[in-house]
Parts: C-alpha cells; structure tokens; sequence
C-alpha cells in the first residue's frame, strides 16, 4: 500500500487526471464522498459496508461486481484485522485497482500492420458518439503521422453519412461513402479496396447505432464482421464498442451482445466528462474481460485519450489524494 | 425488452412467499432484499430504491398484510400500488398554447435522442391532434445535425426551419417562430444541442431561448439506459429551465429503464412520451400506470389495444381481439392476425404487450422474418387441419407432411403448434372478462379473475403468486 498513492506525485500525472474528473465535482456536493463516509464512521461495521456499498452503486458499477468487491473487502478486513474505517482508503483503491487489472498485463494500445491496412470498427447502440470518436481518433492518428481514411458504414440515420464527412474535412482525410440506405457491407468493401489502393494506414469504420436486442441488425454486423475478415484475412484488426457513461446496467447486456457479432478489442468510454462516471466498464471488465481502450473527455477533437485505471480511480476517489 | 428483467426479478422474490399463510419479519426482509437488488439492477438510483423498499416493508409489516387470507398477493398489490404512485397515475399530454402557436423545446444529452424524437413528436401530434408542424434546427455544433432534422423532415413531410451553422442558436429561434407565426404553423418544435449539464455556456444558451421563445412545454430527452446519472441530469436541467416532461427513448432497447421511476421521483416531472423504435411512428404517449403493471408482469393489454386501433380500423381491431379472447382460434385466425400484425409493426414490439409472453425466454430474439416461415408452415396445411389444430396434435404423419410441405424442419411445426396452443390457453384466462375489468386491470391486478394466477410452467401464466 502507498505504492497507489505514488502514482499520483508526479504534477504531470496529476494534471492529466484532473481531466478524469471535470464535472464530477459537482455531484460530490449531493453524494456522500468515500472519504467523508470513511472518516466519519466510527468503526467498520455493516452500516460503512452499506455506504460504501451505495457509492459504488452510485457509480453504476455493476450489481454482481459491487456485490464481490464488498465481499472481498470484508474479507480483508478480517484478514488483515483492519479496525479504523480510514485505513480503508488504500485499501479500496488497491481492490478497484486489481478488479480491472485483475493481475493482468491490459496492453491497449492498437496493434498497427506495419507493412499494411489496419482496420478500426467502431459499434455501439444509438447515440454513445461512434462518429465522433472516430472523428477525433482519426485527427489523434494523423497526428501520429499516420493516413487515415474513413468509411461511413451508417447507412441508416438521417445525416450521419454527412456529420462522418464533416469530421473528414475537419481532419482532413478521405471519406468512403454512398448513398442513404444502401448496405453498410458494401461500403466498408468498397472502403477496403480504396484504401489498400491508396496505401492508407488506417481505415477507420462507422457504423450505425444499434440495440443489441435487435436480431437483424445484429446480423447485419455479423456480416459486415465477415466481409471484413474475408479482405483482410491476415488482418489488423480491432473492434471497438462505444459506451456512453451515462450507461447502467444495460452497458452489460451491450458489450455480451456485441462481444458476439464482433471481437470487441476494447471500449471507448465517451462523454465522462459530465458527472456519469461510467462504473459499468469495471463490470464489464471483471465479467467479460473486455478492457477500456480510450474515454471520450470533451467536445474538442483532441478530447480522446488512452484510458488509464489509474486516472479512471483518481477520478472516481478524487478526494483521497487531495 | 424494457422492464422484462425487473418482472422475472420481482417474480422470484413473490415466489418465496408462495403458500404461506402468514408472513414472517424475516420472510418480507428477504423479499426486500431481492426487490432491492432488481431495482438497482433495473437502474432505479439507489435512494429511490431505499425509500421504495422501506415504504413498502412498513406497508407489508403493518396490519394490513396480517390479516388478509392470501398474504403473497396482498405484498404484490402493496408493491404494484406503490409502484404506480411512485410513477404518477395517468399520461400526460401536451399543454398546448391558447392563443397562437404551441412551442415545445427539446433539450437533452448528447445522443439521447432529441432530433428523431423531435421528428417523432411533430409527426405525432400531427396524426393525433390535428397540428401544423416546423421543426426549428438550432443544433449548430455537431456535425451534420441540421442535415439529420432536414431528412426526418422530408420523410414526415414536416418542414424544416435552418439557418446553417453560422448563426447564433437565439436568432435561429427569432427568425423560426417569426416564420411559424407568418405562415400560420401552430406548433413549433425547437431542436436544441445536446449538452452536458454541468456545461454553464451551453446551459445560459437553453435558458436565453426558453425566454425569447415562452415555450409550452420543454420536453427533456432521456435514454431509457440511463444509470445513477439520470438524477443528476434531470435535477440540474430542472433547475436550469424548469423542465415540464420527459420523452424516454430506446425503451425498445433491453433495458430496464429504471431512468424512468428515478425521474419520476427525484424530480416530480412526468414522462410524457416514449421512443419505442426506429421507425419514425414509433412513438406512444407513456402510461405511467401501464407500465407499473408491465413491471409485475401482468403484460400491457391496454397498449396492445390502443394500438391495434390506432391501425387497424376498429371493427377489425375488436373481432381480433374477441378472437384471442375467446380462446378457439385456429390457424386461419393466427394468418389474419399476423397480416394485421405487420401492419401494427415489428412482431417482436408486439408479443411484448400479451400477458406472459414476458416470461417466455428469448422472446426478444423473435425475428421478424420467421413470421414468413410461419406462413408457409400454415399455408402447407389442408383447410380442415387449419380451421382444428388438434389434428395435428395427434397426428405425427401430418406434421411431418406439413414439414415437408413448407420446407421447415419438423421442429419448426411442432414448435407453431405449441405456440398456437399456449396462446389459446393463455387467452381462455380473459374469457368473460368486460372490457372495463381490462380497463381496470392497469390499476388493480387483484381485480382479475383468480384464473389468472394458475399457470404452470413457463410461459404459462400472467403472474405467479
């Protein structure tokens, strides 16, 4: 223990994690805060387990993990015969640390072909920001000195082949796209093509918002899956799902449903920078072992970034390193 | 399939108390624990589901559940009052103006959904109170959004006020509602941004157009999957514009949609419409009460009747429905139902609103397209075995003939055959029963016949106590 605490010396470290937590300030004035349960309860009893319990609820951590993470708490409590509610501190952020890592190396960073096209997907219900994160990871990939090509795979909502190509001009790459209603498969075909021609880097690939209790929509994504392996059958290959932090429960149901239309690689947590806190990615790791790859931090096209646990916890527990 | 998982939750937690004459301390504790965890796991934000759970323990503890004969229904009664109260009683619709045109305002999250919403409303209301629809476009910031209410507009053939990009959202509005007024539109709906609520600028923008514009109503969009945060969002644009109702949207979605009891109670405002698909008809007036009852599992009759109605004249509507009441349909009937299905829209949105059928697993996995197996399967059947499905009961060399006929599986046959009986049994139940205890069933579960409650295996039954 202290190790965690460390973590945070360095100013640099600090300022990035400070972007974790815009906005989460606010909800801290009507939420009770870990710290202020941890030093106002007396002893640890089951009434701090229950507080303790509704903040990770709180933090749409999911049911079953929240259910677990108190349960090894309180056995390391015993263990380790922890008797003052403030020498939990460490303690809790060491357990999240080690829900996500779960002893793991998470490596996330995209595995590029380097001698050829590497293809992003990006999936995800309606309304999570898959277009916009592929405009502002296609302008983070140019800035690595990358080409980069865009497929407009959302056929289906009305302007979303036009918002795909207002982020190409802004970052200035080609866009692939055809008419309203025709099948996303054949555009990202086409868009494969293309790109192999013109010696693109990356092909970044939109598709349309869909529920993942729709049968046939999920299908079609099982066949845009396929025509891309097809393509490029030794492929560079990553599939991200977008998840909006606003999300509860359901984020669960999403990354179990899309995990098997696509291999998820990774999620792309977006618009944390409001006062959602998005916890259901730790469920979704602990339970599906699918990490997070990048958060959604703001409007600007620069507001992507590799998501890191520990700014994600910083964020969640701002207030123990204060 | 909104509120599904929540049913099969409360329906394990009632049935612990099965067959008990009396209900001990710990015997509700228990119960409170599982009501508990399906709330949070509904969504529901943790200090409503706290304050639910202890009403609801109070109510259960006092005198009230002692002394009743048959104590399980009387908690499932507590709960689904309490429930209904939690979600306000009746739907609310749209104040509209008096004098002049009706403005409503859209506001929301980022992709929650407000531009299909705002299409979906103007539609609506159109169709069902007879109004001149324009959208105003005042989403200057993403990408596109204006071209997204240009397209929804010209496939509703609703026009479209725009004035690019360039132009500040206030005069945007200005020049919209001076247009609607010259030109005679009386509803006026204002697609606004998607922001954050914690973003001051975005927020005093809202507030500069609430004051130059004196809508109506200003209607906040919310994704049914929305978690804890729900509370937050929907207190913080209360207080920033004083919002005066809710549109849920994705409740298509299998989500729990708990957003919509935490709203609810945290902030006294009404959800007044629900986003139930993609189509742009896809949406409905919420019933608070119905979907209380959707949560205990007792299916939503009512809806499925609203809507039958709504597209398919009524004479036909009311002869289905006495058809599947009366519990002797045949396969000819289950054809002419599934042509009037298809114009009611996706068969899986519709198996949803039948009593039980919640409880069949995978039931949101029904695609659409069996509907035209279905058909073959039924239309290789002789006129005899079509209008008496208890041929095929006995007969295994009919089905099989009949699989063969249609070019589906065996299985597949014995499968519709199954259906078209669970069905019949399941809609003996309602034989007998007025249309005003149907009515009434939204209210009060305990008001139908005790028929209801005897199903056995899955699927069988309403709900089971």
């Amino acid at each position: 223990m202290g190790i965690f605490q460390k973590l945070f010396q360095s100013k640099e470290q600090k300022l990035k994690a400070q972007k974790y937590r815009l906005g989460m300030e606010k909800t801290r004035k009507s939420m009770s805060s870990l710290k202020e349960v941890l030093t106002k309860s007396k002893k640890i009893d089951e009434a701090l387990f229950d507080k303790l319990e509704e903040i990770f609820f709180m933090a749409d951590i999911g049911i079953d993990t929240v259910v677990l993470f108190i349960e090894a708490l309180r056995k390391e409590v015993n263990h380790l015969k922890i008797e003052k509610p403030i020498d939990l501190e460490n303690l809790i952020v060491d357990k999240m640390f080690d829900l996500y890592l779960k002893g793991d190396i998470i490596d996330t960073n995209i595995k590029f072909n380097e001698s050829g096209l590497t293809l992003i997907l990006f999936v995800g219900v309606n309304g999570t920001g898959k277009t916009t994160s592929i405009g502002k990871m296609a302008y983070k990939l140019k800035q690595d000195g990358k080409t980069v090509m865009l497929a407009a795979g959302d056929t289906f909502r009305a302007g979303a082949i036009n918002q795909l190509k207002v982020w190409g001009e802004r970052v200035g790459c080609p866009v692939i796209a055809k008419d309203e209603g025709s099948d996303p498969s054949s555009v990202i075909f086409d868009a494969i093509r293309e790109a192999k021609k013109q010696n693109i880097d990356v092909l970044l690939c939109d598709t349309a918002g869909r529920l993942q209790n729709k049968v046939n929509l999920m299908k079609e994504l099982d066949k845009i899956n396929r025509t891309i392996k097809r393509e490029l059958p030794n492929t560079y290959y990553e599939s991200y799902l977008v998840i909006d932090a606003t999300t509860g429960q359901n984020g669960l149901n999403q990354a179990k449903v899309f995990k098997e239309a696509t291999d998820i690689s990774g999620i792309i947590l977006t618009k944390l920078d409001g006062t959602a806190k998005g916890g259901i990615v730790l469920a979704i790791r602990n339970e599906l072992n699918i990490p997070i790859s990048f958060v959604g931090l703001g409007e600007k096209i620069t507001d992507l970034d590799y998501f890191d646990i520990e700014n994600y916890i910083y964020g969640l527990f701002a207030d123990f390193f204060e | 399939m909104a509120f599904e998982n929540l049913t099969s939750r409360m329906q394990m937690a009632f049935r612990r108390i099965t067959g008990k004459a009396k209900l001990t301390e710990n015997d509700i504790e228990e119960m409170m624990k599982e009501v508990r965890l399906s709330l949070l796991e509904a969504d529901v934000n943790y200090k409503v589901v706290k304050e639910f759970t202890s009403e609801i323990k109070e109510l259960a503890m006092g005198e009230k559940i002692m002394k009743g004969l048959d104590p399980g229904q009387q908690v499932v009664k507590i709960v689904n009052d309490e429930l209904v109260k939690l979600m306000g009683t009746e739907a609310v619709l749209v104040k509209f103006s008096d004098s002049g045109p009706t403005v409503i305002m859209m506001v929301g999250l980022q992709g929650a959904g407000k531009t299909t919403s705002a299409g979906k409303l103007g539609n609506y209301l159109r169709k069902n109170h007879s109004k001149k629809p324009l959208l105003i476009a005042a989403d200057i910031y993403r990408p596109a959004a204006i071209d997204q209410l240009i397209t929804v507009g010209n496939q509703l053939e609703i026009p479209v006020f725009s004035m690019g990009t360039d132009v500040n959202p206030r005069e945007i509005v200005k020049a919209g509602l001076k247009k609607a007024a010259l030109e005679n539109f009386d509803l006026v709906i204002i697609d606004t941004a998607g922001r954050l609520h914690v973003n001051e600028t975005l927020m005093d923008e809202l507030i500069d157009i609430k004051k130059l514009s004196k809508p109506n109503e200003i209607l906040l969009t919310v994704d049914a999957m929305t978690g804890q945060d729900a509370v937050n969002v929907s207190v913080a644009f209360n207080e920033a514009l004083g919002i005066t109702g809710c549109i849920l949207t994705k409740l298509d979605g299998d989500t729990r949609g708990g957003a919509a009891l935490s709203i609810r109670k945290m902030t006294g405002i009404p959800i007044k419409f629900a986003g139930t698909g993609e189509k742009l008809t896809e949406i409905e007036l919420f019933h608070p009460e119905r979907m209380a009852s959707r949560i205990l599992g007792m299916g939503d009759v009512l809806t499925l009747i609203e809507k039958a109605q709504e597209e398919i004249d009524e004479d036909e509507a009311m002869s289905m429905m006495e058809k599947m009441m009366s519990g002797h349909f045949n396969f000819n009937d289950l054809l002419k139902q599934m042509k009037m299905i298809k114009r009611m829209g996706a068969f899986s949105g519709i198996l949803k609103f039948l009593p039980g059928m919640s409880q069949l697993q995978n039931i949101d996995k029904v695609d659409d397209k069996q509907l035209v197996y279905v058909e073959a399967i039924i239309h290789s059947m002789t006129p005899e075995e079509r209008k008496n499905p208890d041929l095929l009961q006995r007969s295994s060399s009919r089905r099989n003939r009949i699989a063969s006929g249609s070019g589906r599986s065996t299985t597949e046959v014995n499968r519709l055959i199954g259906m078209l009986e669970k069905q019949r049994e399941m809609m003996k139940r309602f034989q007998g029963m007025n249309p005003s205890s149907l009515e009434k069933m939204g209210q009060n579960p305990m008001s139908q016949p005790s028929a209801i409650n005897k199903g056995k295996g899955k699927g069988k039954g309403g709900f089971r106590i």
